[in-house]
């Protein structure tokens, strides 16, 4: 199978990539870049070709080798061979403002602005206007960026301060800030992650009309309508290696996962159909003040309860307010009939609650730590402990068992977790949850920038699990996500529930319609 | 385990294709298991640490000849004293890496020191000194001088844990209050004079090796909750991320409350056996204290962004300072340059540990 995926991969197909305007010089040239890092080859003779007014996604699964390669073309990382041609020139990038200065801007996954300082200062921090006397200039300061903004159809006042801004803004102000190097080339790492479907939309505009203007811009994306949508081309890339470039026209959604992954996943959602138990979890009237309010529903055993909403709709932070990270200011929660008040997270754990948290970074890895430690973290308040020493032995050989079962790609459990990619430190994340044994489990946005092989396996454990008899409430602004997987869904608008609506009725639009009430 | 999910999956689930029978999938799991332990070997974290310790000593063992004809280390009194000195500081450090590894910080453990030193003294003096502080309580048993001084230690820890986990101040600052308060406790206490006369059996904690025995006994105790006990693995989880730590039940303020109690103790013991090497117990001592404390621990490996670090680090660190210091008497070195290098080392081993996190995000 995989033999077929790279029979389809030689030069032939490579050397037409290009196929449009074929003519003309590539603004952007990657040639036989390879990169190595201690114990681990991450690129090796990798190339591809930007061409001016494109937009060309870099496509594959984690650990593929993107990342490593944006940040080579960003300058963060110096190849350890290879040609970098850069409109007919070659060029080494020796640092970021190096990169920046030859005209290639990096908008980053992990957004890189000053929280207390304003917008305008944020996009034009260290080339600020001055006036006579030397001072920074603000009037002018903030005359640049409302121009700025305006040709980019951004409406964000360039005076508030970044703090007060969401996550969408922030990201619009990041792309300002590239655009506002004059820079040819944009590489943008998954920016969509953390936007609503209308965010998204906007930025594609912005994108488009970058596109229309003659820059080139690389997008990393692990969404595949985002590549259908807004992409020209893409290359795909996997365990370090180049393996082809195509339009995005003359595929399919499943010639590129397979090229991706080196294997067909013809289900994304392998939803079984499970019977329904009892109810399990029940909330109602759930207040946090000026957050949420009036937030009731049930999930039965079993059954996977999906919520939908835009970012800001308090979908998070009703999960959180169960899980007792913020303890509810309102409203009552029952487990199998019980009343239970639940006011801090240990006290949702003894409940036979779990909770796979947003942010990964902030909320979830302990990133000094190794995969056993991290693994072991939440169930060593019910087990594995006796007179206050941990059984070792037993602990290890669970969580080595619970490591295979998520298929973590680790030779061994000492290794640190920040070595892993982003689906293997979520798979780790779920193992500490499933090693409590969890009757309620609460996932919020599982799925979240991570790549397309550990995506399914995770819907397929997710299902594995309502299979069990485990009721299940996930987070997800993955549409696709929230309809393939949900038996019900509940959707939230502006800190209220707006409509819970069942699988059959659901769809994108009906979907949409509630949360954008 | 492959062959299981495709049972399970292909059949309670007709609807779903046959993906996971792929051949593909089946080659993805042909890689070797997963195992406890990777398979190379891989010299402890105090492997370099140790070498440290080993090179300074060769450096004042050659400088010693060159200088003064005579041998640096083999010279048993030497050793003993240097391992002496530094054993109240290595009790100390021993707490003091313990808040590190939670990512916070206890400047007040030297004041602490003055405190508990002063209390204790002040239970242990002899009946036929006229000016006892306690004129009831003399020639009490010498458990009561130490319990005191544990307790007071105690309690200072438990005000700077209490302040750290229910409010929002940073533990610099909190411990920076108690640091001052302390040592105001301690002058206070004592009217500025010495609390002196004290009994036998309390000088006998501080005589002989049995300051080097208590603070071995304490690294042990401590080692072994670190590595092998809950309580560790939850000190780690809440240095490396306290949020996650919270979300993953563990109680993070009970736990803090925990850690600052457990250095204060130390503190107190460290105190106590201060006044008795000293037969005295004195408002001004354990100055400075805290901040050797702190550089034993970064010198031995503790890496104060929190989540690691070891109590062997700790210990290499402690000996690593104490033979730098005695070298530089050794080959007759002012005193006020030793201060000087002192500080220098503390910041080139921070310095240290932002390059090993540097290399360890890659």
């Amino acid at each position: 199978m995989s033999d077929q995926a790279t029979m389809e991969h030689p030069e032939t197909r490579a050397a037409h990539a290009p196929p449009a305007s074929a003519g003309a010089a590539p603004l952007l040239e990657i040639q036989g870049i390879r990169k190595g890092f201690p114990g681990v080859v991450a690129l090796d003779n990798v190339g591809f070709k930007l061409r001016a007014g494109t937009v060309h996604a870099l496509m594959g699964e984690n650990g593929a080798g993107k990342s490593t390669l944006m940040k080579i073309i960003a300058g963060i990382y110096i190849p350890d061979q290879g040609e970098i041609t850069l409109k007919g020139q070659r060029v080494t990038l020796k640092s970021p403002i190096d990169a920046l200065s030859k005209g290639i801007a990096m908008i980053h996954q992990e957004l890189n602005l000053m929280p207390h300082m304003t917008v305008a200062e944020n996009v034009w921090i260290t080339r600020e206007p001055k006036n006579a006397f030397g001072f920074v200039d603000h009037g002018a300061l903030y005359r640049n960026t409302a121009e700025l903004f305006r040709t980019l159809n951004i409406d964000i006042d360039p005076r508030a301060e970044v703090q007060t801004l969401s996550v969408a803004s922030r990201q619009m102000v990041e792309i300002a800030k590239a655009v506002s190097y004059n820079s040819d080339v944009l590489i943008m790492d998954e920016p969509t992650s953390a936007l609503t479907e209308r965010e998204v939309a906007h930025l594609f505009t912005i994108i488009r009309s970058l596109r229309a203007q003659g820059k080139g811009i690389i997008y990393i994306t692990h969404k595949m309508n985002e590549l259908f949508e807004i992409a020209d081309e893409f290359s795909v890339f996997r365990d370090g290696k180049y393996i082809a470039t195509k339009l995005s026209t003359e595929v399919t959604r499943d010639d590129i996962i397979k090229m991706m992954v080196g294997r067909e996943i013809t289900q994304m959602f392998p939803k079984q159909e499970v019977p329904i138990g009892e109810v399990v979890l029940s909330v109602r009237n759930l207040g946090l003040n000026g957050v949420f309010r009036d937030v009731s529903f049930d999930i039965r055993a079993g059954e996977i309860v999906g919520m939908a909403g835009l970012v800001g709709s308090g979908r998070s932070n009703v999960a959180e307010t169960l899980f007792g990270v913020t303890p509810a200011s309102a409203g009552t929660i029952h487990i199998n009939g019980e009343a239970v008040r639940i006011d801090t997270p240990a006290k949702a754990l003894a409940c036979g609650m779990a909770f796979l948290t947003e942010d990964r970074k902030e909320t979830g890895c302990f990133l000094a730590l190794n995969i056993q430690e991290n693994m072991d973290a939440a169930v060593l308040n019910q087990r594995y402990v006796s007179g206050g020493f941990v059984q070792s032995k037993q602990l290890s050989t669970d969580c080595i068992a619970m490591a295979q079962r998520l298929r973590v790609k680790t030779p061994n459990m000492e290794e640190a977790i920040q070595n892993l990619s982003g689906g293997n430190q979520q798979k780790v994340l779920v193992g500490r949850w499933l090693l409590t044994n969890p009757k309620i489990l609460i996932l919020d946005e599982p799925t979240r920038g991570i790549d397309v092989g550990a995506k399914a396996e995770i819907h397929r454990l997710v299902s594995e699990l309502a299979s069990q008899g485990v009721a299940i409430l996930m987070i997800s602004s993955e549409m696709p996500e929230v309809l393939g997987m949900s038996d019900r869904i509940v959707v939230m608008h502006e800190g209220h529930v707006t409509g819970i609506l069942d699988r059959k009725d659901a769809d994108q639009v009906s979907v949409m319609d509630l949360a954008a009430k | 385990m492959n062959s299981r999910d495709d049972k399970m999956t292909s059949s309670t689930a007709p609807q779903t294709p046959a993906s996971q029978a792929n051949p593909a999938q089946a080659s993805n799991d042909t890689r070797a298991p997963v195992t406890a332990r990777s398979a190379k070997f891989k010299w402890p974290p105090e492997a370099s640490i140790l070498m440290v310790l080993v090179g300074i000593s060769l450096f004042f063992e050659a400088l010693g000849w060159y200088i003064n004809g005579q041998s640096f280390i083999f010279n048993a009194e030497r050793l003993q004293i240097i391992i002496l000195q530094m054993s109240v500081i290595g009790i100390i450090a021993v707490g003091v890496n313990m808040v590190i590894i939670t990512s916070g910080i206890d400047l007040s453990s030297g004041s602490v020191v003055a405190a508990t030193a002063v209390v204790s003294a002040s239970l242990a003096q002899v009946s036929d000194f006229p000016r006892a502080v306690f004129p009831q309580l003399t020639d009490l048993p010498v458990i009561w001088p130490i319990l005191a001084g544990m307790t007071v230690g105690m309690l200072i820890g438990l005000l700077n844990g209490s302040l750290i986990a229910f409010t929002a101040i940073p533990p610099f600052i909190a411990t920076l209050g108690t640091m001052v308060a302390a040592r105001g406790f301690a002058k206070w206490f004592t009217g500025g004079m010495p609390v002196s006369m004290l009994t036998d059996d309390f000088a006998w904690i501080g005589s002989g090796a049995n300051p080097v025995w208590i603070f071995l006994s304490i690294a042990v105790i401590f080692h072994i909750v670190l590595r092998y006990t809950r309580f560790g693995k939850f000190t780690y989880a809440i240095g490396a991320n306290r949020q996650a730590a919270r979300v993953s039940g563990i109680n993070v303020n009970r736990h803090l409350i925990w850690i600052y109690t457990i250095a204060g103790l130390l503190s107190g013991i460290a105190g106590s056996v201060t006044a008795a090497r000293a037969i005295s117990g004195q408002s001004g001592m354990g100055v400075m204290y805290e901040l050797d404390a702190i550089a034993a621990v970064v010198i031995g490996g503790t890496s104060l962004v929190g989540g690691l670090g070891r109590v062997t680090g700790t210990v290499i660190g402690v000996l690593i300072l104490g033979v730098m210091m005695s070298g530089f008497t050794f080959i007759r070195i002012d005193a006020y340059y030793q201060e000087m290098v002192k500080g220098a080392i503390i910041v080139i081993a921070v310095i240290a540990d932002q390059y090993r996190n540097k290399k360890r995000g890659r």
